[in-house]
C-alpha cells in the first residue's frame, strides 16, 4: 500500500497546476457522476428508503411504534436464531479455516497442497445458494449418502435428534462457504507474519508457544476477529441456502422478511421496513467493528 | 517439526473429508434415479427439461448484461478516481462495500418499493423494465468484486503516462478509455466478469423475488419437487462455478507483469 500512495500524491500537484491556469468548471466531476448517480439511487436511495419507513406509520408520521414492535416473540426469535447461526458458523469457520490456514502455510506440507487448498477455497467460497442447500440433503438428508452409510454401521443420526433442517443443520451447511473464505481471507495474513519476529523470539529464549502467545496471536487477533465479523454478516444475509433446505419451516430473520415482502405476512408493511431497518443494523454494526480490525491490523502486516 | 507435519496432513484430510465428501455424496445421489443401478437418467432429465433450457438461457443473458453494465459503471468511474481525482477514492470504495453490508434482499425490497408501477421511474410496471432493474440488482451485487479486481489492474499499468500519450495523439476520452485503458486492463476486467458469472447465475433472492424466469428460482422450485434432480443441478452448479474460477486463475497467470506489482 505505502508505494501505491506515493504515486497518488505525485499525481496530485501536477493536476492542480494545470487547472489553475485555466478557467475552472467542476467538469472531473462529470467523470464519476454515473457512478455516483447509479450508486444512488439503486443503493442508498432504496436503503434510506426502507430505513425511512422504518419509522414512519401508514399516515405518514414519525414515530417509533415499528422498531418497538420489533420486540415481539416471532421476529425476536428470528433474529435470535439468525444471530445464534450466524455467530456459530462464523467462529467455527474462522476457527476451522485458521487452522487449514495454518497448516498449508507452516505445516511443511508440499507445495502442492497449499496451491490446490487455495483454488478450491475460490470455488467452494463462492459455491452458496440453492445447489449447496441440495449437496447437504443429498448427504445428510434422511436418504443422504453418509446418512446411509452410518445406518449401515448402527449409527442413526436421526434418531439420535440430528436433522439437517435444523440449527446444527445450518450451521453445518454454511461452514461449507465459511471456512474456505476465511481460508482465502487469512492466509495472506499468516503469510505477513515476518520470519524475524520467530527468529529474534527465539534468540531471546522464547518458546514456540511463548512465541504464539506473545507475538504471532496478537498480530493476527485483529485480522481474525474482523474476518469473524465479516464471515458473520455473510450468513446472516444469506437466504437461499436456507429457504431451499427448510422451506420456510426454520424461522430465520431472511426467511421471514422474503415472506414479508411476498405476502405482507405481518400485516404491516412499515413492520416489514422495520426488519430490513433491523438487518442493515446488525449487518452494519458488524462490518463498523471490522473496519475498525481491519485498519488495526493493516498497521502490523505492512 | 516431525509432529507439527502430522497434525498439519491431519488438518488438511479433515478440512478435506468435509469438503469432498459432501461433493461425493452428491454425486453418488444423482445417479441413484434407476432403481438398483446407477445411471445419469436425473441429468438427462435435467437437459431435456425445457424449462432448464429457458431459465438457464434467460440468466446467461441476465449475467452477460450484468457484466456489460458492470464494466460500463466501474472502468470509467476507477479510471477516472486513479487520474484526476484520488482524493474521492475513499468514498468510492465504501460505496461498492456497501452491498456487504446490505444484504440483498433488503436492497431488492428496497427497489420493489420505489419502483413500482404507481412511481415515477415503474420499473417494475412492464417485463423490460423488470429485467432490467434485475441486471441493475445483481450489478449492485457484484460492484464489490469489480471494483477491486478492476482497481487492481489499473495499478499494474502506469494510467497518466498512458493517458497523456493518448492525448497528445489526439485521442478524445472515449477513445482512451475504450482503446488504451480497456485492452491494458482486460485480464483483470475478466476475472472480475467470470466472479459475477459465478455469482449471478444461480442467484436466487432477487430473482424470486422480482418475479423474473431466472436459474435461481428454477432450482428452488426443483428442490421443492423433485427426488434426484437437485442432486444432478447441484453438480452442474459445482462446475459451473469451478469453471468460472479456472478460467480466472488461468487469466492471472497471463496478468502483467510490473513494478508496481511484482508479486503477482
Amino acid at each position: 500500500m505505502a508505494h501505491l500512495s506515493d504515486t497518488e500524491t505525485a499525481i496530485e500537484p501536477a493536476v492542480a497546476k494545470a487547472a489553475d491556469g485555466n478557467f475552472r468548471l467542476p467538469t472531473h466531476w462529470l467523470g464519476v457522476a454515473p457512478f455516483f448517480i447509479f450508486a444512488l439511487m439503486f443503493l442508498i436511495f432504496p436503503t434510506i428508503y426502507l430505513v425511512v419507513g422504518a419509522f414512519q406509520n401508514n399516515q405518514g408520521e414519525w414515530t417509533l411504534e415499528n422498531i418497538a414492535n420489533l420486540f415481539q416473540p416471532n421476529i425476536l426469535a428470528a433474529y435470535w436464531i439468525s444471530i445464534r447461526i450466524s455467530l456459530a458458523s462464523a467462529l467455527l469457520g474462522a476457527l476451522v479455516g485458521f487452522a487449514i490456514a495454518l497448516a498449508i502455510v507452516r505445516g511443511g506440507l508440499p507445495a502442492w497442497v497449499r496451491s490446490a487448498t487455495m483454488t478450491f477455497s475460490g470455488v467452494a467460497s463462492n459455491f452458496a445458494g440453492v445447489p449447496l442447500a441440495f449437496a447437504f440433503l443429498a448427504t445428510l438428508g434422511r436418504l443422504g449418502l453418509v446418512t446411509i452409510l452410518l445406518r449401515e454401521i448402527g449409527v442413526n443420526i436421526y434418531a439420535l435428534g440430528f436433522n439437517i433442517l435444523s440449527f446444527w443443520g445450518l450451521t453445518l451447511t454454511y461452514l461449507f462457504f465459511q471456512i474456505p473464505l476465511m481460508v482465502v481471507i487469512i492466509t495472506p495474513a499468516i503469510d505477513g507474519l515476518k520470519k524475524e519476529w520467530g527468529e529474534a523470539a527465539a534468540t531471546l529464549g522464547a518458546t514456540q508457544f511463548q512465541y504464539w502467545r506473545m507475538v504471532a496471536i496478537p498480530v493476527l487477533w485483529p485480522s481474525f476477529l474482523g474476518t469473524v465479523i465479516l464471515l458473520f454478516a455473510n450468513a446472516f444475509g444469506a437466504i437461499a441456502t436456507a429457504y431451499a433446505l427448510t422451506g420456510s419451516s426454520l424461522n430465520i430473520v431472511p426467511i421471514l422478511l422474503y415472506a414479508q415482502i411476498r405476502g405482507d405476512v405481518l400485516h404491516n408493511p412499515h413492520l416489514g421496513y422495520a426488519l430490513a431497518f433491523g438487518m442493515i443494523f446488525v449487518t452494519g454494526l458488524a462490518n463498523v467493528f471490522y473496519i475498525w480490525f481491519r485498519t488495526r491490523s493493516e498497521r502490523w502486516l505492512k | 517439526m516431525k509432529t507439527g507435519r502430522f497434525w498439519a496432513w491431519l488438518t488438511f484430510a479433515v478440512g478435506a473429508a468435509y469438503f469432498f465428501i459432501p461433493l461425493i455424496a452428491t454425486f453418488e445421489f444423482s445417479l441413484r434415479m434407476r432403481r438398483g443401478e446407477y445411471s445419469f437418467d436425473a441429468y438427462r432429465v435435467v437437459f431435456g427439461d425445457i424449462r432448464f433450457q429457458e431459465t438457464f438461457g434467460y440468466s446467461v443473458v441476465v449475467a452477460c448484461f450484468t457484466i456489460l453494465l458492470g464494466v460500463l459503471l466501474v472502468v470509467p468511474t476507477a479510471y477516472w478516481i486513479r487520474l484526476r481525482m484520488p482524493h474521492i477514492r475513499p468514498v468510492v470504495e465504501f460505496i461498492t462495500l456497501l452491498p456487504l453490508i446490505i444484504p440483498a434482499i433488503v436492497i431488492v425490497f428496497g427497489y420493489i418499493r420505489m419502483y413500482g408501477s404507481s412511481s415515477p421511474l415503474p420499473f417494475l410496471a412492464t417485463r423490460r423494465g423488470t429485467d432490467l432493474l434485475l441486471i441493475i440488482g445483481y450489478a449492485t451485487l457484484a460492484l464489490p468484486y469489480m471494483y477491486r479486481a478492476v482497481d487492481t489492474g489499473l495499478r499494474t499499468i502506469d494510467v497518466r503516462t498512458l493517458t497523456e500519450a493518448a492525448q497528445i495523439l489526439g485521442a478524445g476520452w472515449t477513445t482512451i478509455i475504450a482503446r488504451i485503458i480497456l485492452p491494458n486492463v482486460l485480464i483483470a476486467v475478466l476475472s472480475g466478469a467470470f466472479l459475477t458469472f459465478a455469482i449471478v447465475i444461480g442467484e436466487f433472492t432477487m430473482a424470486s423475488l422480482l418475479n423474473r424466469p431466472a436459474f435461481g428460482p428454477y432450482l428452488q422450485n426443483i428442490g421443492a419437487n423433485r427426488a434426484y434432480e437437485p442432486a444432478a443441478l447441484a453438480v452442474i452448479a459445482f462446475a459451473i462455478t469451478w469453471g468460472c474460477m479456472a478460467v480466472i486463475q488461468l487469466l492471472s497467470r497471463f496478468a502483467p507483469k510490473s513494478a508496481n506489482n511484482p508479486s503477482h
